[in-house]
């Protein structure tokens, strides 16, 4: 059995993608989400996980919504 | 000392005539000389009105990063264009304020959200916004968190905006009306409590609005408004007071007025007595309101839900459409809160980004959607009957 994947887990793995989206995709919650279950597995990470990981990232002011068309999970400006 | 009010020839063409303007108020914030940035701003502001009626083009545009901390919604960015002609509103947001439910307040707690508003924006409002916020109009970049902060302090929350659940709104239910079927404000009060993660976090494809009615003559246009629409029914018999029936009788044409008007000509009036075919009624309320001393809805109350409306944006408008033909309306409301949550768990993995619900029921089918959240389908989900009686099927079908 592998090791348990923590909230601080899938919120960094999720700061890390947006970071490597900056300013070439918007990200929505879904689309991070479905990345994290892909990427930690199923069993590992779940919707509940993410939407936790997400409150913990915008909490921090690491992210930030924005809104174009659409809410997106962005990197707060500088 | 407030600024001379810039020229506007053309839009005070709008102070003309008997009715109220929106002209005329955004004037008085401009001289308010209790509100000195206020004032700036509301002069910039009638500039750039004047400058648009000038050139027919509008000059704001909206969105971007911009709110409070922690939350997705609640601030809609509003930005001029021509922030070197008029710098009071370069930067002129849009706050929601969550109103409680039914839109009944103090005079002490207008006068205190008024305060704020002077304080820290513009002083122009919009009661009620189409969204059914308060809305506060006009705020700089650098006084929303102060704002905020006022606000939370005098126990109000923002509203929703963005792609989430939209501040939940109803009509004032019991609280003013004898037709409500079942509590709107409490309901509406719990499902902004339950959902505040939803409200505040925009998770989804776009928006999400529950609007609740008390009656079938759904007062806020649920269902024309509301990706949920919970409109209030009844499924026994409609009341009647036959002796305030011959009331009406003597001062109305009740043929002309309600019978013939009903629109499954389930009414009959021998002269003496009303009778109604109830299993043929469909809730259009037009009797009970031409005749409320002498009809009301039934005693078995509860709501109907309704699924799918929206005001066109991408596609054409929709009607919200039955999904739930009944259901008591009770604390703790779980099964709405669970159908609620098993449609948006569907949709928002599943939707396209900026389609409705009900864009994705018409994409995916309603027969895929019933099954995926778990619904058994039901003749009252049938919007219209099919116009071609043959029907075919496979050979292994039959």
């Amino acid at each position: 059995m592998g090791d348990e994947v923590t909230v601080s887990t899938v919120a960094e793995a999720m700061y890390e993608m947006v970071k490597q989206y900056h300013g070439k995709k918007n990200l929505k919650a879904m689309d991070l989400t479905k990345a994290m279950i892909e990427k930690f597995g199923g069993d590992n990470c779940d919707k509940q996980l993410c939407k936790q990981a997400i409150r913990e990232l915008i909490d921090s002011g690491r992210c930030t919504y924005s809104y174009v068309g659409g809410s997106y999970i962005v990197l707060p400006p500088t | 000392m407030a600024a001379k009010l810039r020229e506007t020839p053309l839009i005070d063409e709008l102070l003309k005539g008997p009715w109220p303007s929106f002209v005329k108020e955004i004037k008085k914030c401009a001289q308010n000389e209790k509100n000195e940035r206020g004032s700036a701003r509301s002069n910039d502001l009638l500039g750039v009105l004047e400058r648009s009626y000038k050139e027919t083009i509008g000059h704001w545009k909206h969105g971007g990063i911009v709110g409070v901390m922690g939350y997705g919604g609640g601030v809609i960015g509003r930005y001029n264009d021509l922030p070197e002609e008029f710098p009071n509103v370069a930067h002129f947001h849009t706050i929601r304020v969550n109103q409680p439910s039914g839109w009944f307040y103090t005079s002490d707690i207008l006068r205190k959200l008024c305060d704020i508003w002077d304080k820290h924006g513009s002083g122009i409002t919009n009661m009620h916004g189409s969204t059914g916020d308060i809305v506060f109009l006009g705020c700089a970049t650098d006084d929303l968190e102060p704002t905020f902060a006022d606000l939370t302090a005098l126990g109000f929350d923002l509203g929703g905006s963005g792609s989430a659940v939209r501040t939940p709104s109803c009509c004032c239910g019991m609280a003013r009306c004898e037709w409500a079927c079942y509590d709107t404000m409490a309901l509406t009060d719990d499902l902004t409590r339950t959902f505040q993660d939803e409200l505040h976090r925009p998770a989804f494809p776009y928006k999400f609005k529950f609007k609740m009615s008390g009656c079938p003559n759904d007062c806020v246009a649920s269902i024309a408004r509301a990706d949920m629409s919970i409109i209030g029914t009844w499924r026994d018999d409609i009341q009647i007071d036959q002796k305030a029936v011959a009331d009406y009788a003597s001062k109305l044409n009740l043929e002309n007025d309600v019978i013939s008007r009903c629109p499954t000509k389930c009414m009959s009036w021998d002269g003496k007595k009303l009778s109604i075919d109830n299993s043929n009624c469909v809730k259009c309320m037009h009797c009970i309101n031409a005749m409320p001393k002498a009809l009301a809805p039934g005693k078995d109350r509860g709501a109907t839900i309704l699924l799918g409306s929206k005001a066109p944006i991408i596609g054409g408008a929709l009607l919200s459409s039955v999904i739930v033909p009944f259901l008591k309306i009770e604390p703790p409301y779980e099964d709405i809160k669970e159908l609620a949550e098993a449609i948006w768990d569907l949709w928002a993995e599943h939707g396209k980004n900026r389609e409705r619900v009900g864009e994705f029921i018409q994409r995916i089918g309603m027969g895929n959607f019933l099954e995926q959240i778990g619904l058994e389908p039901r003749p009252e989900m049938v919007i219209n009957p099919r116009s071609n009686p043959y029907i075919f099927y496979d050979q292994d079908q039959e």
